[in-house]
């Protein structure tokens, strides 16, 4: 390319899980705030090393469902108690009939969560991309294998292309590479 | 110090569980070997099996076809029998398709780790039979172009669908569990269509891979809200499952046809699903193990002892709720429900109905089918040996999948051929449209399975790796900075 590329930021490999977990409990608590680590699988305690707290995915579920229950009420009733009541087999179209009702109501809440939790996590983790810097670094390409990745992003006010470079090295990262955007 | 550790280690060797992946296999182990299946060059077997699966459910697909132009009448359906193969097959690939998800979901939420091994093939399964189960109450109706009756829309003289019906719950049910089950399904296999892309080597599946994987890149900050959505839908599929069959099941207990008309139904219709479920899922596993020899240490022999100790226990249900569906017959005193299930079922014209000086049943072979495929059978699987043994395992699946095809006929088929008044006794047989749509479904379900196999990571890598002793962060060796240096 051309023009001069902007640095993404400094990323490092480690050896295995418990290497990442130990290195990232080390960088939290150098106070950085624009940092991630890559991993294959999700590592158990992760979050609390990096000081993450609990997504709150779950928060836009409740409203994606109780939205999904909302509509199954409006569809089921409206029509079947209000606009247009059929009488099928005799049987009575009053109110008490809204146990029938139930059964949508519980499979639209669901796919209604079900949507929302799927939507969610695609907003939440900014996906679908087609590209990420991360991916000019061709080591990378591991950490859908067994590769161990951490990096610290430039714009982090904390960032210092030595420093965090000898921080990285210090708490035992491998490869310590500048990724480019 | 160092003698301490050494007998905490033997101690902690006498009661060690036998690991989940066995023969010590590490991550980038699982990558390759799974990657492998879907990188190959296509196999020879696979291109044999294809091309006997893809013609069959071409012919399926004709007949399909054949009776959609012709009309329902090329079936053997009759009055009284209007539902028979058809609703029959229906019920019976609905509940196969019950195992991915509660593999998937229940045993999610109960934290039994070994279904990482098996979770992702059989949530194929399940939409792969939930595809074959759609298309019969579809066609069954008759006039298919007419089914967007069936949604939920005014249609021209303003008249909503009856939303007081289970036929009508049956339509919500059926298509939230499939949408739920492929949005659960992807949202799985897309860390491992990373994998896949981040090994691609040609541009046209790099490019594919790329697409599908939607960029995903493995960062804790995305797999923090991964984790959520995955508990989240395991939470919902878990009701989800359990609510589908039960569902179908309303299709008949809410009517008043003797036989149909029982309270048991859900809970032993969900029993059923998951029973049969389970077989389909060896059924097809078993053969897969077999050709990809690599799967045996991910679907060790602990995996088809468990599955089959689940087969196990609902195939037991499922006898207990044949026997309390008779004891109700007789302790609920209806003359009629006591007659569907004596004369319509049990009687056979050997043993049973000679004692009881009644005539015997006109199905009473598919009553008994029934009774020794699905309760008889399973029981083999107390013994240890024979539910470690693969091939009596996979036999006795096969008798399960009969079984649960002959429970659904059982059902269907004696209730309503002899029901109130003898003048409209009718006797059923199928068509040859019929039998033919039917094992076309088979062509389906195994054709979509191969191109799953071919195509798409048939085990979860990334749940597998976390089952892997080295992904605990507090597994590997405290000096692991040591370990980075040897490692590189």
């Amino acid at each position: 390319m051309e023009r001069s590329r902007k640095v993404y930021g400094l990323a490092a490999e480690f050896a295995n899980a418990t290497a990442l977990y130990n290195a990232a409990e080390k960088v939290r608590d150098a106070g950085f705030r624009k940092w991630d680590v890559h991993t294959p699988f999700p590592v158990h305690g992760m979050d609390k090393a990096m000081g993450l707290g609990k997504s709150w995915l779950s928060a836009v579920v409740l409203c994606g469902g109780t939205l999904g229950l909302l509509t199954a009420v409006v569809l089921e009733c409206y029509p079947s108690l209000f606009d247009y009541p059929v009488v099928v087999h005799g049987k009575p179209t009053t109110f008490m009939t809204v146990p029938a009702f139930m059964p949508i109501f519980f499979e639209l809440t669901v796919l209604f969560s079900a949507f929302s939790t799927v939507f969610a996590l695609l907003i939440m983790n900014q996906l679908p991309r087609w590209n990420h810097p991360m991916f000019n670094w061709e080591r990378f390409a591991k950490v859908t294998d067994d590769g161990f990745f951490l990096v610290i992003e430039a714009r982090d006010p904390k960032f210092s292309e030595t420093k965090t470079r000898e921080l990285l090295e210090q708490i035992g990262g491998q490869h310590v590479t500048l990724v480019h955007d | 110090m160092a003698n301490h550790t050494a007998t905490l280690d033997s101690d902690a060797a006498a009661v060690k569980r036998v690991p989940l992946i066995i023969n010590d296999r590490k991550a980038n182990w699982v990558t390759d070997n799974i990657s492998t299946i879907v990188e190959a060059k296509t196999p020879i077997w696979w291109w044999v099996a294809f091309c006997i699966t893809a013609p069959i459910a071409l012919f399926g697909c004709f007949c399909i076809a054949y009776q959609i132009s012709t009309g329902v009448g090329v079936w053997g359906e009759n009055h009284p029998v209007g539902w028979a193969w058809d609703i029959t097959n229906f019920v019976f690939w609905i509940g196969i398709g019950h195992a991915g998800t509660l593999i998937s979901a229940i045993l999610f939420l109960t934290r039994q780790k070994w279904r990482t091994s098996i979770n992702r093939a059989s949530e194929a399964m399940t939409l792969f039979a939930v595809v074959c189960a759609g298309i019969f109450p579809g066609i069954h109706v008759g006039r298919v172009w007419m089914v967007w009756f069936l949604a939920p829309v005014p249609w021209y003289n303003g008249i909503w669908p009856n939303f007081r019906s289970p036929l009508l719950w049956d339509v919500f049910a059926v298509s939230t569990y499939f949408t739920v089950s492929v949005l659960f399904w992807y949202t799985g296999l897309v860390p491992d269509l990373a994998t896949l892309r981040d090994r691609a080597k040609s541009r046209v599946k790099k490019f594919f891979f790329t697409v599908f994987a939607l960029g995903w890149r493995g960062s804790n900050r995305q797999w923090r809200h991964y984790e959520m959505a995955y508990l989240i839908l395991a939470g919902l599929s878990t009701p989800l499952v359990l609510s589908v069959h039960s569902v179908v099941s309303f299709d008949f207990a809410t009517s008043v046809i003797p036989g149909w008309h029982a309270t048991i139904f859900p809970p032993y219709f969900v029993a059923g699903a998951i029973f049969g479920g389970f077989a389909m899922v060896l059924t097809i596993l078993i053969p897969a193990r077999l050709l990809y020899p690599q799967l045996y240490d991910v679907i060790t022999q602990q995996h088809v002892e468990k599955m089959a100790k689940i087969i196990l226990l609902t195939g037991s249900i499922v006898g207990y709720a044949y026997a309390m569906e008779f004891f109700v017959a007789w302790y609920g005193a209806n003359p009629y429900e006591q007659w569907a299930f004596l004369r319509n079922r049990l009687a056979d014209p050997y043993i049973i109905g000679p004692a009881l000086h009644v005539q015997p049943a006109p199905y009473w072979w598919a009553y008994w089918s029934m009774i020794t495929c699905n309760v008889i059978a399973p029981q083999l699987f107390w013994k240890k040996s024979w539910r470690r043994n693969t091939l009596i395992v996979f036999i006795v699946c096969n008798f399960v999948n009969a079984g649960m095809w002959f429970e659904r006929f059982v059902i269907i088929v004696t209730s309503i051929s002899r029901d109130f008044i003898p003048s409209s006794w009718h006797l059923y047989h199928p068509s040859w449209v019929e039998i033919w749509t039917f094992i076309g479904t088979f062509g389906i379900f195994l054709s979509l399975f191969l191109l799953f196999m071919r195509f798409l990571p048939m085990i979860a890598m990334s749940e597998v790796k976390i089952v892997l002793p080295e992904a605990d962060p507090h597994h590997n060796a405290p000096d692991a900075h040591v370990g980075v240096e040897a490692h590189h």
